[in-house]
């Protein structure tokens, strides 16, 4: 380990007395060598964020306080400094970027005032220099034409370019330290990879330290020169990369890495051959207006453009694509919650793209969808009986026996059955994930619409999602569709991947042929992104039997 | 109930209901009836808050008006509630040509001056307590309409809702068991403070006259003495401060109503 840089000593952060438990960090110790990536991997709670903030002193007044340990840097324990020779070292020696770029850029400053406020609250310089200074630092991060970028607002950015900007920002100042606080997790597979080679180039260039909090070890494995892992505001585990991927100590470092999917495709029992055909489309295709005024012409996106895919009894198909592909639009299309402008929706002989509202009320009940967000999608008023319950009643079921029926589902979801008289807000995403799940197989549909449903998950409970929906169609031999963004994902429990980009299926296939020979540029392109490639292929063999990760039993939260 | 005001505000409501329903038991006779002298200072015998100029109980009046002012401001917001969600769940849930439309209404209602056309409803229809109660009811909903519009339109777009579509459920069944609950809250708060704002309606029709001339009210009373006002301050201050207390009560209970349900405070006092 080289000198250090930056050294946390003994931190530990006090929760407010209602939290669940007393400490947010409890006795953190962590080094940063210079010129060193440090990776903070843990899971959502696990006290990852409060240690950037501790060192930045950014802990939410009144909400979080330190309560002893030290944070050393230059010489001096950042704790101990005042308000004013923090502000010194902030963005100066010390600087962050942070996950949202679009929350954490202001929308009515164009990027290049941005940058130069930074740069002006801690050196004085000439309008000329400081253009020309924000100008190279924009070429740095490999931005197109700084000149004209520096005008530009932050809503006529990319999502990607967005986060370059951030790290212009952050970079505007020459810092010897870097926090990145899960800077790639909003952004596209491709877009992160590019974020992530920009941010190791930066690094040895400038031969700074950077703190890097993220959730993912394939993020990890492409960064990281060493790594602690968090839980529950202890640290667990520290080592270099090497060392914890390939040897982890811990039973719930151990229990991460197998969390990670998995490119090897598992060995699936293929589908019979003669299996039904349960729905399939023909050059669907959905087009947005964007309304135009007297500035602005207005104009039509595409957004699905003649997509035909067909899905079988018993198979599992994953639509897979970035944000703006699509996908989530070809899902609502499917399921008739938008209606398509052209093409059709077949279904076992019926045509539901035309169908009206009355008219489809007999096939709702036949498909049905699970949502990506475990919070919106349950209504916070209704106990999860009745959300369970609602579909077999609207069906003429009796209230009764919908929910002894609810009782049954709960269990085959994992959940206990005295989860029915409770509310969503006391459970955990993972466990609304579930009853999300229940409240569709509620109706025995015939085909599952599965939107991202493992997205606002932490890894080890996504793989536990994606389980219990493999499990589930398999035992009751439904045809799933899985939207993702994930091709990780989407290798473990699809049987034909198709691929959208722009509205479009680019490629369209059993998942083996797909990772094997991908043909289209940008499948190869998408599976060349996958953070921790290299790492994953070199592991190889289908994934052993995985360690249960603790903390996951599917009990109510109290 | 950590808010105090609204904790002084439930009491003096308490008080103002009690008040009204045993009006009877402390006055048995009408309110209306000459009791005594005319014109008697609050403290003389039997007249605790005086006399007016025809010496009826000042007293007894403020009882009895409690009743109308009560049932005239509850029944009035409740109006207003019904219609403003109605419109508003509309307007919010479908969108569109149906949401232009009714906005178009709404802001008809809103660019008229609200008491002038009060006064022209109950002219028109002449004052009784159910043409009073529909006309305040027909000038106050439109603030709730909007909220309830803005609640539904952000509510329509969640998943839960969209969960209740794909199984089959009827629009009216999603609007009232689903979106509604969830829209109730800033409801209930506005309707709270409707409530005060009718009894000030209610008060300013009878002072103009345009009363119910068979209902002993707070504003009647104001009214009737503000030429006596130099001779006989009793007979306004003591009715006035009937209407300044119960509003401000209701007012202190729609504050704390707002605080317990509006999820941006209870996020603070859980965090």
């Amino acid at each position: 380990m080289s000198k250090p840089l930056l050294s946390i000593e003994g931190l530990t952060v006090d929760l407010p007395a209602s939290a669940d438990r007393p400490h947010a960090l409890e006795g953190m110790d962590l080094v940063i060598g210079q010129r060193e990536v440090v990776c903070l991997v843990g899971e959502s709670g696990s006290g990852k964020s409060v240690t950037a903030q501790a060192v930045l002193g950014l802990l939410p007044p009144g909400r979080l306080t330190v309560s002893g340990g030290a944070i050393h840097y230059g010489g001096r324990d950042l704790l101990k400094l005042s308000p004013l020779e923090l502000r010194r070292l902030r963005g100066a020696r010390i600087s962050m970027i942070f996950q949202e770029p679009m929350a954490a850029l202001n929308p009515v400053v164009t990027v290049g005032h941005q940058i130069a406020e930074a740069i002006r609250a801690h050196e004085p310089m000439g309008k000329a220099a400081l253009h020309d200074r924000i100008e190279k630092l924009l070429a740095m991060v490999g931005l197109p034409d700084p000149p004209l970028l520096r005008k530009a607002y932050p809503h006529n950015l990319s999502g990607g370019q967005r986060q370059r900007v951030m790290i212009a920002m952050a970079l505007s100042l020459s810092p010897d330290l870097l926090i990145a606080d899960e800077p790639t997790t909003a952004l596209d597979v491709t877009t992160q990879m590019q974020i992530l080679q920009l941010l190791k180039q930066i690094q040895q260039q400038r031969e700074m330290g950077i703190l890097f909090i993220t959730h993912d070890f394939g993020v990890v494995t492409e960064i990281a020169d060493r790594v602690a892992v968090l839980r529950q505001g202890h640290k667990v585990e520290e080592g270099t990369t090497r060392e914890v991927l390939t040897a982890p100590q811990h039973p719930y470092t151990k229990a991460l890495i197998a969390a990670v999917p998995r490119l090897t495709t598992t060995q699936r029992a293929g589908i019979p051959a003669d299996a039904p055909t349960v729905l399939g489309t023909k050059g669907l295709v959905k087009t947005y207006g964007l309304s135009g005024n007297f500035l602005r012409r207005s104009r039509q996106v595409r957004a699905v453009d003649g997509v035909s895919i067909s899905i079988r009894r018993g198979e599992t198909l994953g639509i897979v694509g970035e944000s703006g592909s699509g996908k989530s639009t070809l899902a609502r299309l499917i399921v008739r919650l938008y209606k398509p402008d052209a093409g059709a929706i077949d279904f076992q002989g019926v045509d539901l793209a035309t169908l009206g509202r009355a008219d489809l009320r007999p096939y709702r009940r036949r498909v049905q969808m699970v949502f990506q967000d475990p919070f919106g999608s349950l209504n916070p008023r209704w106990t999860v009986g009745d959300i369970i319950a609602s579909g077999p009643v609207i069906q003429g079921v009796s209230k009764q026996k919908a929910l002894s029926r609810a009782a049954e589902l709960l269990e085959l979801v994992g959940l206990e059955r005295t989860a029915l008289p409770r509310f969503p807000h006391e459970f955990s995403g993972g466990q609304r994930q579930r009853i999300g799940i229940a409240r569709a197989l509620a109706v025995e549909p015939e085909l599952l619409v599965a939107d991202e449903p493992v997205s606002a998950l932490d890894v080890s409970v996504q793989a536990q999602v994606l389980k219990l929906l493999d499990d589930i169609r398999h035992r009751l031999s439904l045809a799933m569709l899985l939207i993702t963004h994930d091709l990780r994902v989407a290798a473990q429990v699809c049987d034909r991947i198709a691929v959208m980009h722009r509205g479009k299926v680019v490629e369209y296939g059993s998942t083996v042929d797909l990772f094997t020979r991908p043909q289209h540029a940008y499948t190869q392109q998408l599976i060349g992104s996958i953070p921790g490639r290299d790492w994953l292929e070199a592991e190889a063999g289908p994934p052993a039997a995985r360690p249960a990760v603790s903390g996951s039993k599917p009990t109510a939260r109290t | 109930m950590h808010n105090r005001g609204a904790v002084a505000g439930a009491v003096v409501l308490l008080l103002v209901v009690i008040m009204a329903i045993l009006a009877p038991v402390f006055f048995p006779a009408s309110p209306w009836d000459m009791v005594g002298a005319p014109l008697q200072p609050p403290g003389s015998p039997d007249l605790l808050l005086g006399s007016d100029m025809l010496g009826r109980n000042i007293a007894s009046g403020i009882a009895y008006g409690a009743r109308v002012s009560l049932v005239i401001g509850l029944v009035s917001a409740l109006v207003a509630v019904v219609i403003g969600v109605t419109v508003g769940a509309l307007a919010g849930y479908f969108g569109g040509m149906v949401d232009d439309a009714l906005m178009r209404i709404t802001e008809f209602f809103q660019t008229i001056p609200g008491f002038v056309l009060l006064i022209v409803l109950v002219a028109l229809f002449s004052p009784s307590v159910v043409s009073i109660v529909v006309a305040i009811g027909l000038v106050s909903w439109t603030p709730i309409a909007r909220i309830v519009r803005g609640e539904f339109m952000s509510l329509r777009t969640r998943e839960f809702v969209q969960a209740a579509i794909l199984m089959g459920e009827s629009n009216l069944r999603i609007i009232l068991r689903q979106i509604l609950p969830n829209a109730l809250s800033p409801v209930i708060v506005s309707g709270s403070l409707l409530v005060g704002t009718s009894i000030l309606l209610e008060s300013a029709l009878s002072f103009l006259g345009l009363g119910d001339p068979n209902m002993m009210s707070w504003g009647y009373m104001i009214g009737a003495a503000r030429t006596v006002i130099r001779l006989a301050w009793w007979m306004s201050v003591f009715p006035g401060l009937a209407i300044v207390l119960t509003v401000l009560a209701l007012n202190l209970v729609g504050d704390g109503l707002n605080e317990a349900l509006s999820p941006r405070m209870s996020r603070k006092v859980q965090a």
